[in-house]
């Protein structure tokens, strides 16, 4: 399900109800690919513990959408990704309306309050803070607004790794995958949907990794299928109780690099991969 | 095996629990992550009282999701927390108080020694916060609110809370490291 529906002009108020929404429609329904993908999972383990924790991923899945709660306590930070299309004429506060859309979010749906002060910890009690929440801008084609917004846990988050490989070790980003989710176990609320950035820079990896988690996760070419099969073939499975599923995908996104560098980021998503868009603009 | 535990927990409670039994708990179970146990530690190393009793405690790893409507509070949303953040702590809580049983996720490293003849840890199913909010009746008391919402202490009052599976038993036998060694072993063969 998304609410990918051409209603509203881009005005302040229409960006930050519109942005409420997918905020609450993320953290509250899974997106079906994903739904479908432990559903198979859960006909295919042959361990019974791994089958009740699936069971109950499956069971906590319709109660927080009956019930309009959000799936997980970790509500995550909020990361957005915008795109702007060229030929939208943008004349308002739009990080402003999405700051004022965050605030909002966390006191109606509720979200729990996620952002601290690195150093100090203090909590800002809102989900907002310096760099927080974190936006990414991106021009496209057309005359819309599209608004996603990915919730991220830090279970998972902190379980991801970034490594600058030597160009003649490509054989190795295949063991360095495979190594970060063993060392993983079941921290990450396993199964997990694995986001690999190859290539680009230091921070592009790790940006490239992030954004291959929104892809559907049936989205996989052979070798993404080759990786995720020796991913659980190690037996982790769901919460690192035993099992055959602990990963659901593995995307790959590759970007041309320094000639010197190969830059390999991985980032883990638990089995909650929460995201949800809107369109804005471009109706008339 | 299936047991159903009530709060206080008695040594010989836990006793016959076996790595990869499921429990069910009903009670009081009291909310801890990290800077609550480092505040807890830190009060006993200063010899000073908590404000709640861990006689017989079950600790969940967890920072809940509350919204407080006419002044009082209400639980949205509890699943587990990632357990082994709080590894390091973990030994010297059990030095120095009774606690029983450990709530969490993921497992923890190198407390099967400390938790041997003492303690349990069980493994709720991580994201299913939805799920445990529906087995958690009643708020008591916070504590310790100025740590923030998610860092603060919750007595929760819940009834029939699980399934929860037994990970690391009074024997010192470990679900989960035994399933990552064999994870390890499965690796070095690929």
């Amino acid at each position: 399900m998304t609410l990918d529906m051409v209603t509203s002009m881009v005005t302040y108020k229409n960006v930050v109800e519109a942005t409420v929404d997918i905020i609450r429609e993320a953290e509250t329904q899974l997106p079906d690919d994903v739904i479908d993908a432990l559903k198979n999972a859960r006909q295919n383990e042959s361990s019974d513990v791994a089958r009740s924790q699936i069971d109950a991923i499956l069971k906590n899945i319709d109660i927080a959408s009956n019930n309009n709660i959000p799936l997980c306590q970790d509500t995550g930070i909020l990361i957005f990704y915008v795109e702007i299309g060229r030929e939208l004429k943008l004349d308002i506060d739009l990080k402003g309306a999405i700051l004022e859309a965050s605030r909002i979010a966390t006191q109606e749906v509720p979200l729990r309050p996620n952002a601290v002060h690195p150093i100090t910890r203090s909590n800002s009690s809102d989900n907002t803070g310096d760099g927080l929440p974190d936006i990414k801008y991106d021009f496209v084609e057309g005359d819309q607004l599209k608004i996603t917004v990915a919730p991220k846990g830090a279970g998972s988050e902190n379980m991801s790794a970034l490594k600058m490989m030597n160009p003649t070790e490509l054989k190795d980003i295949r063991k360095f995958i495979l190594e970060t989710v063993l060392n993983a176990g079941g921290r990450p609320c396993p199964p997990i949907i694995v986001g690999v950035g190859i290539g680009g820079s230091f921070d592009k990896a790790a940006r490239l990794a992030k954004a291959a988690l929104l892809r559907k996760v049936t989205d996989m070419n052979d070798e993404e299928k080759g990786i995720l099969k020796d991913i659980n073939s190690l037996g982790i499975g769901p919460m690192g109780l035993g099992g055959d599923t602990t990963a659901l995908a593995v995307h790959l996104a590759t970007s041309y690099c320094h000639t010197a560098s190969l830059p390999v980021a991985i980032n883990i998503q638990c089995w909650a991969n929460r995201h949800a868009s809107v369109v804005l603009g471009g109706d008339e | 095996m299936e047991y159903h535990l009530s709060t206080p927990l008695k040594k010989e409670d836990i006793e016959e629990l076996n790595a990869g039994d499921i429990v069910y708990i009903s009670g009081t179970v009291l909310t801890a992550r990290d800077e609550a146990h480092a505040r807890i530690l830190e009060l006993k190393e200063e010899g000073k009282e908590l404000p709640f009793s861990l006689e017989g405690a079950a600790i969940y790893h967890c920072g809940p999701l509350m919204q407080q409507t006419d002044g009082k509070w209400r639980v949205v949303a509890a699943g587990p927390t990632t357990s082994d953040r709080m590894s390091k702590m973990t030994p010297a809580l059990l030095e120095n108080f009774n606690v029983r049983v450990l709530i969490g996720k993921g497992g923890m490293n190198n407390v099967a020694d400390a938790m041997k003849e003492k303690c349990v840890y069980l493994a709720y199913t991580g994201g299913c916060a939805a799920l445990a909010s529906g087995s958690i009746k009643n708020v008591p008391a916070v504590h310790w609110l100025d740590l923030g919402m998610p860092e603060a202490v919750w007595e929760l009052e819940v009834n029939e809370f699980g399934p929860l599976i037994v990970g690391i038993d009074t024997k010192g036998k470990d679900l989960f490291t035994s399933i990552k060694e064999k994870a390890r072993s499965s690796f070095l063969k690929l």
